[in-house]
């Protein structure tokens, strides 16, 4: 009787040891990305805008770096502040990796956001965040580019209004390639594991 | 007579609605605080509040002398991923029940401060009810990337 337990415990095990080794095998290669891969169906990262410091800037001047595009509004009280919130938080985890990321917050309200304005904005957020802001068909072009959808809501007695936007943040490697798309959904775990994969040197692009 | 009657009658009932009344009575606010943004921008307060109440306690605003403009909204988001405010004119805290105005819903734009608020202020806000109870609560100003629910 006790012989015959022992086998079935013997049994057991082997059972459980194969299956270990088995889901070990599997962890040879894990699907690398946790955010959504956009690889190949996005374009490259391309634009004409102007940065919070007034000045002039293209896609190419973001080159080395890996980008977060995300479109929003400084008016915008709410979730706006939540993403670079969020986003601040992912920086910080990423520690000194974060100098090789910029976070790229296009205003979707060019009239009101200028780039002094948009300076004070993202520099309360996080050293990396960079404001970007243009002439309303310039940054309209960019909002096509990625179908990142914006209207502006019908205004209000005093002159003030709404602007809806999409949430999405485009993520695109150091040579402009569109490659991940977050969600305000996803957690802060799942950007800092994907931006570990993106920003370390054995990534072939 | 019967005026006077339907008078008495009349005022009793608001006797007794205001003695039994004040929604803002059974209401309890904890983790009260405000996201400022630099500048001039509107900032948010969020706050948890806890209706200990037997019936609903309906928010229908608030108000404060920090800001000319203090207004509920919610945030929404479609199925196609876009963000939209919307204003929001009463929200029921059901009895018994919780209602949290925070990040990415529920939440007062505010917005006209009346002197610069700083980090680390605290700035009185009264919530207003459908019954005209009011409840001051005491919200913590906190920075732009203030990211834990406090």
């Amino acid at each position: 009787m006790k012989l015959l337990r022992l086998a079935r415990l013997i049994c057991l095990l082997t059972i459980l040891l194969a299956s270990l080794s088995m889901s070990a095998c599997h962890q040879d290669q894990p699907p690398p990305w946790q955010l959504s891969d956009i690889s190949g169906h996005m374009p490259d990262l391309s634009f004409q805008l102007t940065d919070d410091q007034g000045k002039t800037v293209t896609a190419a001047d973001y080159r080395g770096k890996v980008t977060l595009l995300y479109f929003g509004y400084t008016h915008c009280p709410d979730v706006c502040p939540l993403t670079l919130a969020h986003l601040h938080v992912v920086m910080q985890q990423l520690g000194k990796l974060s100098d090789g990321v910029r976070i790229l917050f296009v205003s979707v309200d060019p009239t009101r956001d200028t780039p002094a304005v948009l300076h004070g904005y993202v520099s309360a957020f996080d050293p990396h965040a960079v404001g970007l802001t243009g002439s309303p068909s310039d940054v309209e072009a960019l909002t096509k580019r990625y179908r990142a959808a914006f209207t502006r809501e019908p205004g209000k007695a005093d002159g003030s209004y709404d602007v809806s936007h999409s949430s999405g943040i485009y993520i695109f490697d150091g040579n402009g390639k569109a490659r991940l798309l977050a969600t305000p959904a996803d957690t802060q775990d799942k950007l800092v594991h994907d931006l570990h994969l993106l920003l370390s040197p054995g990534d072939t692009t | 007579m019967l005026c006077r009657l339907l008078f008495l009658l009349a005022s009793g009932v608001m006797l007794a609605g205001r003695a039994q009344a004040a929604e803002a009575d059974h209401v309890t606010a904890s983790h009260a605080w405000i996201r400022l943004l630099p500048g001039e921008l509107p900032a948010s307060g969020y706050v948890a509040l806890r209706n200990n109440g037997v019936s609903n306690a309906v928010l229908v605003g608030a108000h404060s002398k920090a800001y000319a403009s203090v207004m509920l909204h919610q945030s929404t988001q479609d199925a196609g991923g876009m963000d939209r405010m919307t204003t929001v004119s009463r929200l029921a805290i059901p009895a018994q029940g919780e209602v949290s105005l925070a990040p990415a819903s529920y939440h007062l734009m505010l917005e006209q401060a009346a002197s610069p608020p700083k980090v680390g202020d605290t700035i009185d806000i009264t919530l207003d009810f459908a019954d005209g109870s009011h409840l001051p609560v005491a919200f913590l100003v906190r920075p732009a990337n203030a990211a834990d629910a406090n």
